[in-house]
């Protein structure tokens, strides 16, 4: 929950999860229809487990599965207009920017792109 | 202006006091201090007080911060989070720190790492508001493993840890902070023991009669309350292991947590050569013996007094703010009057003042109930309110606390004020009070916020106004005062249309939204969004629309999944760990021994975390894994009991004339004709029912959405929009009939009448309180709009389009990936592009 804004301040009082040069890589998440379209689905990558959606429009998007609220899976969410809402209490969020609407909470978003049939990602 | 122009504003201490007085000053004025913060705590600043919300299950960590560390960014007030003040060098106008070690509590006496260099901030002006620590009475080995205090989140978090491995926890002191935590320690699945070395509990609150009934309620909730018990010793070598009083005996237990009172935290302050008596001597103007250092809070002595609540922080920080920024330069605190409420879930207990006759002349009024627990007095002086007690009952604690506070002189019916008033009116109408008349005590909310709220936030609900001012939020005594002022002031509130629509993304009512689906012929939800909404998808009002499709177009309708809630793709409810629940149809409550069978046999074959008799006579299968849902529905061969979808749910029955020695009615083979016929029908909501074979309605038949109660002469009455939910209304009595085909007849057409005009997630009750059964009477009776044989018909097709979603999906999937976990992915690079 690093990203949440009430997350603790190590006690370093540097706040590390912002600074430090990131390297990115791709990662392929296999076939786009594995996913429904206008569904949401979990993938574990590296230890973290990320919710990947195929919009009806075929857009995808891709955030951290947590809901920062109680944890609900967000990939379980509904879909739309590039916003989830978490299947437990409906806390909605936009997947573009990761901002909750309403909350004073971010979750990670991810690049992700369709790249011949198969869903890319890019983690750091 | 930049920064290095700013005056350098120093506060030492970011808890409830220190961030409430940064804020109080950046509202009168965000330019004239440039705010440096040292705060002991690893964190932005939260509410404290949810601590006991935190440890009793009922709220999470994150959900408590008042100030989350974006805050600090966004007014650029540098927080030194983790690092303790140690002194004010007074002559070179510095205020010193030094980081805390990781394992060090925010509040011991020493802990910093003195490795770690100092960190110096100049200051023009400094804040102390360095609170309270735990007060620890002489106690043999206090500090072992097992031992715990409880004022901060680490606190919290380390008590909730070490209760998982512990059977029985105790509690050394019963004022309202052990009681809090001994209920915060019950829902860890211990056993409590509450240990108060004088005769009585809450003895700064209650009066010895209100004391002892407090132990019984602790008592029937579990906890185990020992008085005039004085503890010597902790025992256990390396960890606890029990507790050894001054009376020789002995108690064992696990775990200790102490809450034996507060002491302010003064060091800084005296090492800085500021005059400290019990805590930090301050003027009016909370002032200390130093002109530029200020202090604020529970570390204060403000004429002798030094407070151990939330409620004088407010005032004391607008004061300083008002100095400080110059507002009001002779500002002046003067001092609270303190009430206060036990936040302990299942307790209604509310405090203020003297709660003892002082005086002769003082009139004291009380009522007993102790049958229900209840408790009510009021100490009455010079016609106003000197104090009160509310035990078991505290629906007025809020207009009390009022007049308590503002010193109203009293109504002349005492009564009212224990009881509210006979007519109804309210006791003190919310006109009366001052815009800055403060209603949350908890958070410092005043009538003028919330009002604000209200007209320019157009907050509807308590809750509302909760999210938008924190108001309520704290112990919860004051919400009956906001529905008040919602009463009053939401009327005003210009309503906007969109609470209209059927759904938030179609600008259209569920009538004209019928219309136009029906017109156009729109048979999908993507449909009516391409059609209605120009385009626009609203991930908000998918299951909703397509609820209404399904029932427009029975048979017709074109499916997506998408536009359903997780519960309707997978055909089981989520639950709070993102598991599933799986509840078996089991007609009428009525079982047998080859269907259990099934039933443990997949329990233990699925290691089922609960199997749970429901309070719809049937069985819950909770905690199970969405991968494993097709398997065990296949393994079971029932079909869906749809308790996770806005359907028919349950038929419940009594055992009738079978059995019962009382039945008039064969309830039992009714309730599985309707459930056999209905079954999983989908409507606005849930649609619950009920048969019973006598008017003793063992089955709540009177309080379903629909319920059949039969009577002498072998008749059936038909109820519809009984409620025993979060709603608690009696069904109204729509027929009396002689056969289970007319009552099927009924209920049929209620059903379909109620799946065409009933708002979306409008329970029966809602929607048959809002027609008025005269006209439901109307309709579906006497035929006044000759619809009854459409609404058949309609409810027969939907009765025919009924298909077993687990017998239908559980061998295919509509989609490969329907059911699926998580899928792990190998994240290295070479893998990477296909
Ligand atoms: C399992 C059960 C509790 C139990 O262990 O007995 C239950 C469990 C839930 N009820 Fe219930 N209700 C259960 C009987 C009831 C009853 C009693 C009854 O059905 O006779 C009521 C009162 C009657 C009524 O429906 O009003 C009841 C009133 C509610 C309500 C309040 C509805 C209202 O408007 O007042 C909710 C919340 C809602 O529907 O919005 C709710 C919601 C829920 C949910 C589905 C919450 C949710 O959305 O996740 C719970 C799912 C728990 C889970 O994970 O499985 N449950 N719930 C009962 C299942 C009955 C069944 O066999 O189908
Ligand atoms: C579980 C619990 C429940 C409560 N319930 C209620 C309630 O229902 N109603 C009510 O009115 N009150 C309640 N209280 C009391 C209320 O929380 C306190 O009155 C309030 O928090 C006092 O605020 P404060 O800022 O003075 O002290 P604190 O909130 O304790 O803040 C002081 C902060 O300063 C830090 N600090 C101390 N020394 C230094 C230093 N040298 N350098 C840097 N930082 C330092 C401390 O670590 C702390 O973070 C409750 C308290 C607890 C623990
Ligand atoms: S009453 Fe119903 S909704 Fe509430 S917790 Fe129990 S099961 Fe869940
Ligand atoms: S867990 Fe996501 S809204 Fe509660």
């Amino acid at each position: 929950m690093n990203q949440s804004p009430l997350s603790s301040v190590p006690r370093e009082g540097t706040q590390s999860w912002y600074n430090g040069a990131v390297q990115c890589h791709e990662v392929d998440l296999g076939p786009v229809d594995f996913i429904p379209l206008g569904e949401g689905r979990a993938y574990v990558v590296a230890g973290r487990t990320i919710a990947v959606f195929r919009q009806r429009d075929g857009q995808l998007f891709a955030s951290d599965n947590e809901c920062p609220h109680r944890g609900g899976p967000l990939a379980d969410g509904i879909v739309g207009a590039g916003k989830v809402i978490c299947p437990l209490h409906t806390w909605k969020f936009d997947l573009a920017t990761g901002r909750c609407l309403g909350e004073e909470v971010t979750i990670r978003t991810y690049l992700v792109r369709e790249v011949n049939g198969h869903i890319v990602m890019e983690i750091s | 202006m930049t920064r290095t122009q700013r005056e350098r504003l120093v506060v030492i201490g970011n808890g409830m006091a220190g961030a409430r007085v940064v804020e109080e000053i950046l509202q009168r004025d965000g330019n004239q201090f440039a705010v440096i913060m040292f705060g002991a705590e690893p964190y932005g600043n939260y509410n404290r007080i949810l601590l006991s919300n935190v440890l009793n299950g009922s709220q999470k960590m994150e959900e408590i911060f008042l100030n989350p560390l974006a805050w600090y960014e966004e007014h650029h007030i540098r927080l030194h989070a983790g690092v303790k003040a140690t002194v004010i060098d007074r002559a070179r106008r510095l205020v010193i720190g030094k980081p805390l070690r990781r394992s060090a509590s925010a509040y011991g006496l020493d802990g910093c790492d003195q490795t770690a260099p100092a960190i110096e901030e100049p200051y023009d002006k400094v804040i102390i508001a360095t609170g309270s620590r735990p007060f620890v009475p002489p106690l043999d080995g206090m500090g072992k493993p097992g031992t715990f205090l409880f004022r901060t989140l680490d606190d919290c978090e380390q008590i909730g840890a070490y209760a998982k491995r512990c059977r029985k926890a105790t509690v050394i002191g019963g004022g309202l902070l052990g009681l809090e935590a001994a209920r915060g320690l019950l829902t860890h699945g211990v056993g409590v023991t509450v240990l108060e070395a004088l005769p009585q509990l809450m003895s700064a609150q209650l009066d010895p009669e209100a004391g002892a009934l407090l132990k019984t309620t602790m008592e029937q909730m579990g906890v185990r309350v020992l008085l005039e018990k004085i503890s010597t010793h902790v025992l256990g070598a390396e960890h606890v292991t029990g507790l050894q009083f001054k009376d020789g005996t002995t108690l064992e237990t696990d775990m200790v947590v102490v809450s034996a009172g507060i002491r302010p935290i003064v060091e800084v302050a005296k090492d800085s050569g500021l005059i400290v008596e019990r805590g930090i001597v301050c003027d009016d103007q909370l002032r200390t013996s130093d002109p530029d250092i200020f202090a604020v809070g529970e570390c204060v002595q403000h004429r002798g007094v030094i407070y151990g609540l939330v409620d004088p922080i407010w005032d004391q920080a607008k004061t300083i703010a008002e100095v400080l920024t110059g507002v009001h330069p002779h500002a002046a605190y003067q001092g609270s009057k303190l009430a206060t409420k036990l936040k302990v879930m299942g307790v209604e207990l509310a405090s203020m003042g003297d709660t003892k006759a002082a005086r002769p002349e003082d009139e004291v009024v009380v009522y007993r109930e102790p049958s229900r627990g209840v408790y009510k007095k009021m100490v009455v002086r010079d016609g106003k309110l000197a104090g009160a007690i509310l035990l078991g009952e505290t629906d007025t604690a809020g207009v009390l606390t009022q007049m308590f506070s503002l010193e109203t002189v009293l109504p002349e019916r005492r009564a009212d004020l224990l009881f509210g008033t006979s007519s109804g009116m309210p006791i003190l109408s919310v006109f009366d009070l001052p815009a800055h008349a403060q209603i949350c005590n908890c958070n410092g909310v005043s009538k003028g916020r919330i009002k604000e709220a209200i007209q320019i936030g157009a907050c509807q609900s308590v809750t509302q106004v909760g999210a938008h001012t924190k108001a309520g939020t704290g112990c919860g005594s004051c919400k009956s005062l906001i529905l008040q002022l919602l009463e009053v002031y939401a009327g005003e509130v210009r309503e906007d249309p969109s609470e209209h629509y059927y759904v938030p993304g179609v600008p259209l009512t569920k009538p004209q939204l019928i219309a136009a689906i029906k017109e156009k012929g729109l048979k999908s939800v993507s449909a009516v969004f391409r059609a209605l909404a120009d385009g626009k998808e609203d991930a908000g009002s998918k299951a909703g629309l397509a609820s209404l499709l399904k029932s427009l177009w029975p048979g017709e309708y074109e499916d997506e999944r998408d536009a359903r809630f997780i519960n309707d793709r997978v055909h089981a409810n989520i639950q709070r760990d993102g598991t599933f629940s799986v509840v078996p149809r089991i007609y009428g409550g009525v079982t047998s021994a080859a269907e259990l069978r099934r039933i443990a046999d997949v329990a233990e074959k699925y290691q089922v975390q609960m199997v749970k008799i429901t309070g719809g006579q049937r069985i819950d299968l909770l905690g199970i894994k969405k991968e494993d849902l097709p398997a065990i529905w296949q393994d079971l061969g029932m079909p869906s009991g749809h308790a996770y979808t806005k359907a028919f749910r349950t038929c419940k029955s009594c055992v009738g004339t079978d059995f019962c020695r009382y039945g008039l009615g064969d309830s039992i083979a009714l309730s599985q004709k309707i459930e056999r016929r209905f079954q999983g029908v989908e409507s606005p909501h849930k649609m619950k029912l009920a048969t019973a074979g006598c008017p003793r309605n063992c089955s709540e038949a009177y309080v379903k959405d629909l319920g059949a109660v039969a009577i002498e002469g072998g008749q059936w009455e038909i109820y519809l929009g009984g409620a025993a939910g979060g709603t608690v209304r009696k069904g109204d009595l729509l027929c009396t009939v002689k056969t289970h085909d007319e009552v099927l007849q009924y209920m049929g057409r209620f059903m379909q009448y109620y799946r065409e005009n009933a708002k979306y997630l409008e329970r029966s009750y809602g929607f048959v309180e809002r027609l008025g059964i005269e006209r439901l009477r109307d309709i579906l009776v006497n035929d006044s709009e000759g619809i009854c044989a459409r609404l058949g018909a309609e409810i027969e097709a939907a009765v025919a389009a009924y298909k077993d979603p687990w017998a239908t999906e559980a061998a295919r999937p509509v989609h490969a990936s329907q059911f699926a976990n998580p899928v792990s992915v190998k994240a290295d690079s070479e893998e990477a592009r296909p």
